[in-house]
């Protein structure tokens, strides 16, 4: 496979992620702002932030406010995360590696932009709000799922695969980075209406809320929740999840390929070092920093995995 | 325009169905308009969702157009195709060993039958190429002859295409989408198959792959990118092929061989399958600004280690000019008079020829000798009298620039309007195959038709459209 489709494949997987995720954060925040009375203004401010995009909205905006950052978040050209952005860039790699696709994937992925495309052309009213952003989940979950029924377990699908998972680990430590101070183990009395307020929101914003139901019954505690986003190995966003997944697929590449990259290395030690351990031990070596050196490993293990497989020269 | 009468491929002159459409006619007298229409539309659904696109230049937004696709297919009968395909296949070879002695001995011009300078002062001509012998002998691996018909047994070459000729995807597309909306038509007629074509061309270019390689040749498919106006046909192309979409920036080359970047380090192309012209194939022998070529690869085609398809310098075989000399070129070589003919052309480079061309503006198509897309050209009989004057002054200008044709009736082939069928110009362009192993023709081609009635300028770029094109079983 040519350097460059290995690339194509994991930036068309990675935006596609983006664009979902972003769409998912941008229901929260609404439904947050729907039915919390006092939710204000600072509640989209914390949407940015974790979308990664605040400080291009500020460059841009004179204050926060729903409506121009749902916009921003959705549509506008100057935000390169933008869920628009974010469609046209996979569907651009998907031009590019599309001899690497089935012609299903192709074909939900160019839909998914023709439609997308169409729905974004104009500011999305707060009444159409749901649907539009049910669709952007739907049709991204059309390409995966077009992915997982018809494309063959090769390296294509390896790279197509750890664009996906590094992208999503991505998100889920900037959610958990955004909001870390409310998971921390507080003096006052936890379970107020505030406190419960924001774990609600970190739980939409990676539609957990049922799976954590399951695993943890109806009462939201922050230290079973840091546990559910961070190392619990069944949710499918989770930290851990998400570096075995890496692991998996790298370990798949070094099979195919006669031999293990450095990229597999650095991810089986993100997995043992940091995600083999129980929450305490997240908590002694402090939440925050913890988080911070994840993001830091998995920046690292992304332009590893860009040398090791000769994405660029 | 006029009241000329053209012969219509369905109804002929006198307005009876003709057989090859008989069953076809049948067919289409019991479909409701209304649910044909609605087909029409499904047919563009179709293609926008499988991105059948081609991208238009010169426009701030890289912006994704369909070529508009008429459902009613054109049908020719098998055996008017053999005797086309025979014609095709005696000029393809023609075309070949025309180009092989151009970069050799130039037996042709020693002999009287070309003048020298219409090499020499060819910017087609690529001195590079002389004495190399491209691996198999061929030039020129895929060939696309553009034909126009005028009666029931009268066709034209209009142009050969012997650089990278393209359209062939939309030839594959049209049948795909036909047989997906219209799967009833195809039981009633026996429809030639042109899906082999991917597998053809594969076995065609890994027969020219260098000799003595001793291990299955490495095809890859080199594509100036994504935004090319063709880079939806690349794309299709190598993906039926199984092959690498490789850019100029994939590949380098090492210890003699063309490679190309892969996951697992550089690894050697056999045979490259450019639709990258000749000027931007290598920046050390050609345009040094080229990003698009890879640097030093000539080196390794003269070295015999590298198959190119087409082979450089294969356009001074489709140059305008030298169209003029085909019957005398096709006589040379094959010792066979043409099967098909050529369209008469004045050269106005030549005095007398250029004399009758100005007088006879109004009634004759001039073409630019180096043009294509039908650009720059002008049609005399729509042309309005400023164009006609601003045409005058360019050929007095620069005569050597021009050839003249006259207009001819071009036949005509229905396709679907609002109000039922109505006739519209078309031409054809077969492609061809050409290795060691043999001549292979696809039956049929691309058929391109201008959609805007009276038009007689099929080009995509200039309101064309396509069709699909059946080869019946007779």
């Amino acid at each position: 496979m040519l350097g460059k489709t290995a690339n194509g494949l994991f930036w068309m997987y990675r935006a596609l992620e983006r664009a979902e995720n972003t769409a998912r954060l941008i229901e929260t925040g609404q439904r947050i702002a729907l039915t919390r009375m006092g939710a204000s203004d600072e509640e989209w401010r914390s949407v940015l932030q974790t979308a990664g995009t605040l400080d291009g909205y500020i460059a841009d905006h004179e204050k926060v406010t729903k409506d121009a950052a749902i916009d921003w978040l959705l549509r506008s050209r100057d935000n390169p995360s933008s869920v628009l952005c974010c469609v046209e860039q996979a569907r651009m790699n998907a031009r590019t590696v599309r001899t690497a696709l089935t012609g299903e994937v192709w074909e939900a992925m160019n839909g998914t932009y023709m439609r997308v495309k169409e729905v974004l052309a104009r500011k999305v009213s707060e009444r159409d709000l749901p649907q539009v952003l049910g669709m952007i989940r739907q049709r991204t979950g059309l390409v995966r799922g077009a992915t997982h029924g018809t494309m063959l377990r090769n390296d294509i699908y390896d790279f197509a695969r750890i664009g996906t998972f590094l992208e999503r680990a991505d998100n889920t430590a900037r959610i958990i980075d955004v909001k870390y101070y409310v998971l921390l183990p507080s003096v006052t009395a936890v379970g107020t209406s505030i406190d419960n307020v924001q774990w609600e929101t970190i739980l939409r914003s990676v539609s957990g809320q049922g799976g954590y139901r399951m695993e943890y019954g109806a009462s939201s505690e922050p230290r079973d929740i840091a546990q559910f986003l961070i190392l619990n190995r069944r949710m499918p966003r989770s930290l851990s999840f998400c570096a075995h997944k890496l692991r998996d697929n790298l370990g798949f590449l070094g099979s195919d390929y006669g031999e293990r990259a450095p990229s597999f290395a650095k991810i089986d030690h993100i997995d043992r070092a940091y995600l083999s351990l129980d929450i305490d031990a997240v908590f002694d070596y402090g939440l925050h920093e913890f988080i911070q050196k994840m993001l830091l490993l998995l920046g690292d293990l992304g332009r590893q995995i860009e040398v090791d497989y000769r994405f660029y020269e | 325009m006029n009241d000329q009468v053209y012969f219509d491929e369905m109804l002929g002159t006198e307005g009876t169905v003709r057989r090859p459409y008989q069953p076809f006619n049948t067919w289409f007298e019991g479909e409701d308009p209304k649910h044909l229409r609605a087909k029409q539309r499904e047919a563009e659904d179709l293609f926008r969702l499988t991105g059948i696109t081609f991208n238009v230049y010169g426009r701030a937004e890289a912006e994704e157009r369909l070529i508009p696709f008429d459902i009613i297919p054109r049908i020719i009968s098998g055996r008017e195709w053999q005797k086309l395909s025979r014609g095709i296949e005696q000029r393809v070879r023609a075309i070949n060993a025309f180009l092989y002695d151009i970069y050799h001995g130039q037996e042709i011009v020693k002999a009287g039958r070309l003048p020298e300078q219409m090499i020499t002062r060819n910017d087609a001509f690529l001195p590079e190429m002389i004495g190399t012998r491209p691996p198999g002998g061929v030039y020129t691996h895929i060939v696309g002859i553009d034909l126009v018909r005028t009666g029931p047994e009268e066709f034209y070459v209009l142009e050969d295409n012997a650089r990278t000729p393209s359209g062939v995807s939309y030839m594959l597309e049209n049948r795909e989408t036909m047989l997906q909306m219209f799967p009833e038509l195809f039981s009633r007629n026996r429809v030639q198959p042109v899906s082999t074509y991917p597998g053809d061309l594969y076995n065609s270019l890994a027969a020219c792959a260098p000799e003595g390689l001793g291990r299955k040749p490495t095809v890859g498919l080199l594509t100036p990118g994504i935004f090319n106006s063709a880079y939806f046909e690349h794309s299709f192309l190598a993906d039926e092929m199984g092959v690498e979409l490789v850019e100029g920036h994939d590949l380098r080359v090492e210890d003699g061989r063309l490679c190309m970047r892969t996951t697992l380090g550089y690894k050697p192309i056999d045979v490259l399958y450019r639709r990258v012209d000749d000027d931007f194939l290598d920046p050390l022998t050609f345009n040094p600004d080229s990003t698009l070529g890879v640097p030093g690869i000539m080196d390794v085609y003269r070295a015999g280690n590298l198959t190119i398809a087409n082979a450089p310098g294969t356009g001074i075989a489709d140059d305008k000019a030298i169209y003029s000399y085909m019957p005398e070129i096709v006589e040379f070589y094959t010792g066979e008079r043409p099967l098909l003919e050529n369209v008469p052309t004045w050269r106005c480079s030549d005095k007398e020829s250029l004399a009758y061309v100005l007088d006879n503006l109004k009634e004759l198509v001039v073409k630019e000798v180096h043009g294509s897309g039908g650009y720059g050209m002008l049609i005399g009989p729509t042309a309005t009298k400023k164009e006609l004057a601003e045409f005058r002054k360019k050929l007095e200008a620069r005569p050597g620039n021009y050839i003249a044709q006259p207009t001819l009736s071009l036949s005509t082939v229905p396709i679907f309007t609002k109000s039922g069928l109505a006739p519209r110009h078309v031409d054809l362009r077969p492609f061809v195959l050409v290795s060691p192993k043999g001549i292979n023709i696809t039956p049929g081609g691309l058929t391109r038709v201008a959609l805007k009635k009276g038009s007689l300028v099929v080009n995509s770029s200039q309101g064309g459209g396509t069709k699909d094109t059946w080869v019946l079983e007779d």
